[in-house]
């Protein structure tokens, strides 16, 4: 009798420990980050599976920015959506406006009674992906900001100090001249032109991109990037290209070869760069500092503003995975998870508290010049110019500026004209994409 | 004698038939009618939000600057495409018709950049003329030619035009030669007998006697630069640099997968499709009557 006994009840402990062991839920998590960066999401996704058993994330490779949304947005019409999508920040507007698509971070956050402190994040980077009201909608993953790098050597041959940088666009105008002076090929060069020369420039001297700040307030916009000093700075650019001052290196991040090769003095790329470009010339041979401003428009800069792409989450799977969506999104705001993933990327730490875990432990005494990212976006509080963009036919947009700014860099327009037909063209762009997301 | 084959059994042939059907209605049927339903669309990227606009993303393609472009540069493209496509390989296919030793082994190399698919074609020549390590950039660079197609459109458009032709060579180069071939001998003897240098033999009676063949290629050489090449401009520009290698089918795939702008995208489709279809209409009525086999 008592055997009968002992042996049911361990039946019963046997059979009701069985079942937590296949109630994993996976959850499918869609990006863009490919070769080192990929194993970085990889050994992220690992740890946070290592730390609990419910749940199992799983980083899938997708191709590029394009090719993982493209796939999403399939996937999502096929009724197999993945839970999480990285998406770049310029499909923000678009992501957004996508009705019945997205679940809003903030959303998923109080849906599945999770930690959230809005105020833990750095302002620029959380403010870029929320509403109006402070709300976030997605997730910020990989962010960076444009900084100045510039060629130790090829400024000491020019006779200037390596270690004091050009501050203000003049200075540089006249540092770039002397160094092409003394035998270098190029002045100045900037990576993703329309990012750094003209929307971030926007943000650094506080001048709007957009009406209804800078599209956040609604979707019938009208572009404003063709103001006088935008106009003044691109022709002063346009002016430099006569005695090699200022080279087009080409779109996007073409233009980081001509510095890596060492031709080039100045170089205004993403924060995200750094480690190429250390490799590349030599951590002792290259300088990093915040981007120079023009003191005819402001006293001094505001802010700068974010690149990169965010992690959204979309409508579609049943309820109760989501809460392993927000658990995995707690774990990647998490101090130890954003301070790894800064410093072994170059991407912008997303809280305060993971900079500042950075800071202790030393790691930008060894590395000076990656805590100069961080230090661009918390400059100053930002303004309604300077908190993010939220442009409609993003992609399209900025690929009609950088048509119009090569015509100023060839010569076929004067800055004036090739911003106001740039504004122009933008605008019908922007009607489009509201007529479509009425 | 009657030439007509018949089946005497009721279903054989539609179950013969069938599967070629069913792939052509999948695969070709029902993407067309999705791009002209999608055509008269305007829609948010998840499809969420649909709207019937009849024909406006037609009319925004013709007041859209960048369409006409597009145009301008793929007739631009296609010309170059077809004339020198065709020009290099009736050169090679007359010359290679002479040769006796060692036939077989030009005829092999010349077959083998067929072979290559366009977007290996296009990442090849892409690195023989690369600015910072393509060799070909850099012999010119030696004899004063500075060659950046990274920055420089027109000398884009010109290496997407020698790898798109590249591919297409073989393609053209062995219908000419089929076509020397079937050219009776007879003919260019009795000329040769009455005094006629090669230059006069070969376009006074193996060009016009060629010209079946010649019409055909042309046209399948137009189709080809307007579609086949999408590779070839993905690997090597992806339309740039500032959209002056963006042919008609690359703005398709760029303002649909890029831009998220179906719609416009999808009119665009429509649009080549037309194009295609008449070229297609054109091939079979003034062509195929004339080609004897």
């Amino acid at each position: 009798m008592t055997r009968i006994a002992l042996s049911s009840v361990a039946a019963a402990a046997v059979l009701a420990s069985a079942s937590t062991a296949f109630a994993q839920t996976e959850i499918q998590f869609w990006h863009a980050m490919g070769g080192n960066l990929g194993e970085t999401v990889n050994a992220l996704a690992e740890g946070f599976n290592k730390s609990q058993t419910e749940y199992k994330v799983n980083p899938v490779y997708k191709g590029s920015y394009t090719e993982a949304l493209t796939a999403a947005i399939a996937a999502f019409r096929a009724k197999q959506a993945p839970h999480i999508v990285q998406v770049f920040e310029v499909g923000t507007a678009n992501m957004m406006a996508a009705k019945g698509a997205v679940y809003p971070v903030y959303q998923l956050m109080a849906d599945a009674k999770e930690p959230f402190d809005p105020k833990a994040f750095i302002g620029p980077v959380y403010g870029y992906y929320s509403t109006p009201d402070g709300k976030l909608l997605s997730m910020p993953f990989n962010s960076s900001t444009p900084v100045l790098y510039w060629n130790k050597e090829l400024m000491q041959k020019a006779g200037l100090d390596p270690n004091k940088p050009p501050k203000t666009w003049p200075e540089l105008g006249e540092m770039a001249k002397k160094a092409v002076a003394a035998g270098a090929k190029c002045g100045f060069t900037p990576q993703w032109q329309t990012w750094t020369m003209i929307e971030n420039y926007g943000a650094w001297h506080n001048l709007p991109y957009a009406t209804k700040d800078n599209g956040f307030a609604g979707t019938d916009i009208e572009l404003k990037f063709n103001d006088p000093a935008r106009v003044k700075f691109i022709q002063m650019l346009a002016d430099w290209t006569k005695d090699k001052t200022f080279v087009y290196g080409g779109r996007e991040g073409k233009s980081t070869a001509l510095f890596t090769a060492g031709d080039c003095v100045f170089h205004i790329a993403s924060s995200g760069s750094a480690a190429g470009i250390d490799k590349a010339l030599g951590q002792d041979k290259v300088g990093i500092g915040m981007m120079p401003y023009s003191p005819d428009v402001i006293a001094k800069p505001q802010n700068s503003i974010i690149g990169g792409a965010t992690l959204w989450v979309l409508q579609g799977r049943p309820a109760a995975e989501y809460k392993g969506v927000a658990k995995f999104m707690s774990y990647l705001a998490s101090t130890p998870v954003q301070a790894k993933w800064h410093q072994e990327t170059g991407y912008v730490p997303i809280t305060m508290a993971a900079a500042e875990a950075t800071e202790k432990a030393g790691f930008y005494k060894k590395f000076p010049g990656r805590e100069v990212a961080v230090q661009e976006l918390t400059l100053n509080p930002p303004t309604a110019n300077s908190k993010g963009l939220r442009i409609g036919n993003f992609v399209q947009i900025r690929d009609i500026v950088d048509g119009e700014l090569e015509n100023v860099w060839s010569g076929k327009k004067d800055a004036k004209t090739a911003l106001d037909d740039a504004v122009k063209a933008g605008n019908d762009q922007l009607k489009r994409f509201e007529a479509a997301n009425k | 004698m009657e030439k007509r084959v018949t089946f005497n059994s009721r279903w054989l042939p539609y179950l013969l038939l069938g599967p070629q059907m069913i792939i052509t209605l999948v695969f070709f049927f029902w993407p067309s009618g999705q791009a002209i339903y999608q055509s008269v669309l305007i829609e948010d990227v998840f499809g969420g939000n649909s709207k019937f606009v009849w024909f406006e993303n037609f009319v925004q393609l013709f007041r859209d600057n960048s369409y006409a472009h597009s145009a301008q540069i793929t007739v631009v493209f296609s010309f170059l495409v077809a004339a020198i496509g065709l020009g290099v390989s009736l050169l090679l296919a007359v010359m290679a018709d002479r040769v006796i030793r060692g036939a077989t082994a030009y005829k092999t190399f010349l077959v083998w950049p067929y072979a290559v698919a366009p977007a290996v074609a296009g990442v090849l020549w892409g690195f023989l003329f690369n600015p910072s390590v393509g060799i070909i950039a850099w012999m010119l660079q030696g004899i004063g030619i500075e060659f950046n197609y990274v920055i420089n459109g027109n000398q884009a458009l010109l290496l997407v035009v020698i790898a798109a032709v590249w591919n297409q060579i073989s393609y053209n180069f062995l219908f000419f030669l089929a076509g020397l071939q079937s050219i009776p001998k007879s003919l260019i003897e009795a000329a040769a007998i009455d005094g006629a240098g090669p230059g006069r033999r070969f376009w006074d009676i193996i060009f016009p006697l060629l010209s079946p063949v010649g019409f055909f290629l042309l046209v399948v050489n137009i189709i080809y630069a307007f579609f086949g090449t999408f590779g070839v401009v993905d690997a090597l520009t992806k339309g740039g640099p500032g959209k002056s290698t963006e042919i008609l089918v690359f703005k398709v795939f760029n303002d649909g997968f890029r831009g998220q702008d179906l719609g416009g995208s999808s009119a665009q489709s429509v649009i080549l499709m037309v194009v295609v279809i008449a070229l297609t209409f054109v091939q079979f009525r003034f062509i195929e009557r004339r080609v004897h086999y």
